[in-house]
């Protein structure tokens, strides 16, 4: 029971101490000129900073500015994304017309993008809503290609032998069966839109989150620039916690979660 | 498997030809700014980019990506290693590590310019902060991952910690961290154009966005296309490379499908691979974002 006890008290002590030693070391390597004092603040000044920040409304304004994006690009990511996998990873032919498609604009970097989006929507809202479903929609996109490709053939054959229609078959042995898949997809989907929603108010300067960073950066409030560069890092793993959090929850249920000791991945 | 390589090949390329045809056709006579032409967007291709600014601004650009990438692979296998083989410092660490990855690569972009300047080095510095978290991830996970059995036995015949490392450890782990560096590559890619976007005097990003600062429409997807064309290449390079260096591991453990249980002996068969077998990161690339 000893070592019990010990690993309970391991499992939360490491982690604080980890953490501690980190915030020490951005608090001393400015002091001592590890880091530079003018471009980089040590970390007490940086959270003091943030602490006010957080009672500002045009934080929150910002925040909200890049979680409407978000929001937008997701849903209609997933919209496109998920009906076009499983079409396309359902029967061999779609799979192979779309290949080299796919393959092609996969490898784009998203971000190159961004100089013709701003020829098109200049710095509207809509510039950092379109990056975001292009980088948004190849993850789902994919996942839900490999999870209709997976399904137990058995399990299709029995359901059409017992005569279900194509919607039965999708809605009772299609969806459950791909629902990890999905669940993940959607998952990276999620930290990725936000990354390109983000880039794009930073590098055009679109209202949000990314756009206060550029205007802090450009006027040289480095403090103030880097409490907003955590509290998009914050932003990032609340939305990845998040998606797993409720990945577990509602997948309780399926074989791929069962099991799951919730190793972090 | 029904069709022959040949006849799926052609399937293949039915549809990219159409879209290609069908952009040409419905742009020819377009007078809109934003839907210039795609011949017009060619010949723009071809007046930038081969060769005159294949010197002064492609070269450049992989330059950095190259160095900066490579530092990220090389930083993030060792650290990687060391956290994933000192069970306490992975859990000392790993909040610190979630949080630093969940941060918007490109919001880096600001520390690096304030921090390290503007130059080359901060470029390559964004590249290696920037990408090196799936390597990171991915290699913690691989070296976990090794079979404790195989680690006993070595122990068992005095095999040393190094050897260890090398012998057994890295080479077990080698899939994971392959896919943790495909990841990083794409990562690594974005980073580039992004470092070029602002501060900068040459360069991809940097071509892209000034054509569309000029109003060049045409300038900007040719710069786009390029920069997707690079994209292309480099990944497909990569996994020409991964290939070779893995072709050892390709099915010698029995994990991976029969197209992929054969060994991948040159270009031509890897190439022909790739076009027929499913893409290996339908499920591995899950442990990060691919952007």
């Amino acid at each position: 029971m000893t070592s019990g006890a010990r690993d309970r008290v391991e499992s939360v002590a490491l982690p604080v101490v980890g953490v501690a030693v980190v915030l020490a070391a951005f608090e001393i390597a400015p002091r001592v000129g590890v880091l530079p004092r003018s471009s980089f603040p040590p970390f007490s000044e940086i959270f003091a900073t943030l602490t006010d920040l957080v009672t500002t409304a045009a934080l929150w304004e910002a925040v909200l500015d890049t979680l409407d994006a978000w929001a937008r690009a997701l849903v209609i990511a997933t919209v496109i994304a998920v009906p076009l996998g499983l079409a396309i990873g359902s029967n061999q032919v779609g799979a192979l017309l779309s290949r080299l498609t796919i393959d092609f604009l996969r490898p784009i970097p998203s971000v190159a993008l961004i100089p013709i989006l701003v020829l098109i929507y200049g710095t509207r809202p809509s510039l950092k809503v379109a990056l975001g479903i292009f980088g948004a929609t190849f993850p789902l996109l994919f996942q839900a290609m490999y999870g209709v490709a997976d399904v137990d053939p058995v399990a299709k054959d029995t359901a059409r032998a017992f005569g279900m229609g194509w919607w039965t078959r999708l809605r009772r042995i299609v969806l459950p069966s791909c629902a990890p898949y999905l669940a993940t997809g959607l998952r990276i989907s999620a930290s990725v839109a936000l990354i390109l929603v983000v880039t794009g108010e930073y590098i055009v300067g679109v209202p949000g989150l990314g756009a206060e960073v550029l205007v802090a950066y450009s006027s040289g409030a480095f403090d103030r620039m880097y409490a907003l560069i955590v509290v998009a890092g914050v932003l990032g793993l609340v939305v990845n916690l998040g998606f797993h959090a409720v990945e577990r929850r509602v997948l309780a249920w399926h074989p791929s979660h069962r099991v799951d000791e919730g190793g972090a991945g | 498997m029904t069709r022959s390589w040949l006849g799926r090949l052609v399937l293949q390329l039915v549809l990219p030809v159409a879209l290609v045809a069908l952009w040409w056709q419905t742009s020819e006579n377009s007078t809109s700014f934003f839907y210039p032409p795609l011949s017009s967007i060619v010949e723009k291709l071809q007046e930038d980019w081969l060769f005159e600014q294949v010197g002064s601004d492609l070269m450049p650009s992989l330059g950095r990506f190259t160095v900066g990438y490579l530092i990220a692979a090389a930083a993030g296998i060792a650290l990687g290693t060391l956290i994933g083989l000192a069970p306490r410092v992975r859990r000392a660490g790993q909040p610190v590590i979630e949080f630093l990855r969940s941060i918007p690569p490109p919001l880096l972009l600001p520390f690096v310019l304030v921090v390290v300047g503007i130059g080359n080095a901060s470029k390559i510095t964004l590249i290696a902060v920037g990408s090196v978290w799936p390597v990171l991830l991915n290699t913690i996970d691989g070296v976990r991952g090794v079979d404790p059995q195989m680690l006993d036995m070595a122990r068992s015949f005095g095999v040393g910690r190094r050897t260890q490392i090398t012998r057994v450890i890295l080479p077990a782990a080698s899939p994971k961290i392959a896919v943790g560096m495909r990841t990083s590559l794409s990562v690594a890619l974005i980073l580039m154009v992004i470092s070029e976007m602002q501060a900068s005097t040459n360069g991809l990003g940097f071509k892209v966005l000034s054509a569309q600062r000029s109003f060049d429409s045409a300038g900007t997807y040719a710069g786009v296309i390029v920069i997707g064309v690079v994209g292309l290449v480099v990944n497909l390079g990569f996994l020409v490379a991964e290939g070779w260096i893995m072709r050892w591991h390709r099915g010698a453990r029995g994990l991976l499908e029969d197209t992929d249980r054969r060994p991948a002996r040159g270009l031509r068969t890897r190439l022909r691979d790739l076009a027929t077998a499913p893409p290996a990161d339908a499920r591995a690339g899950e442990t990060t974002g691919v952007m």
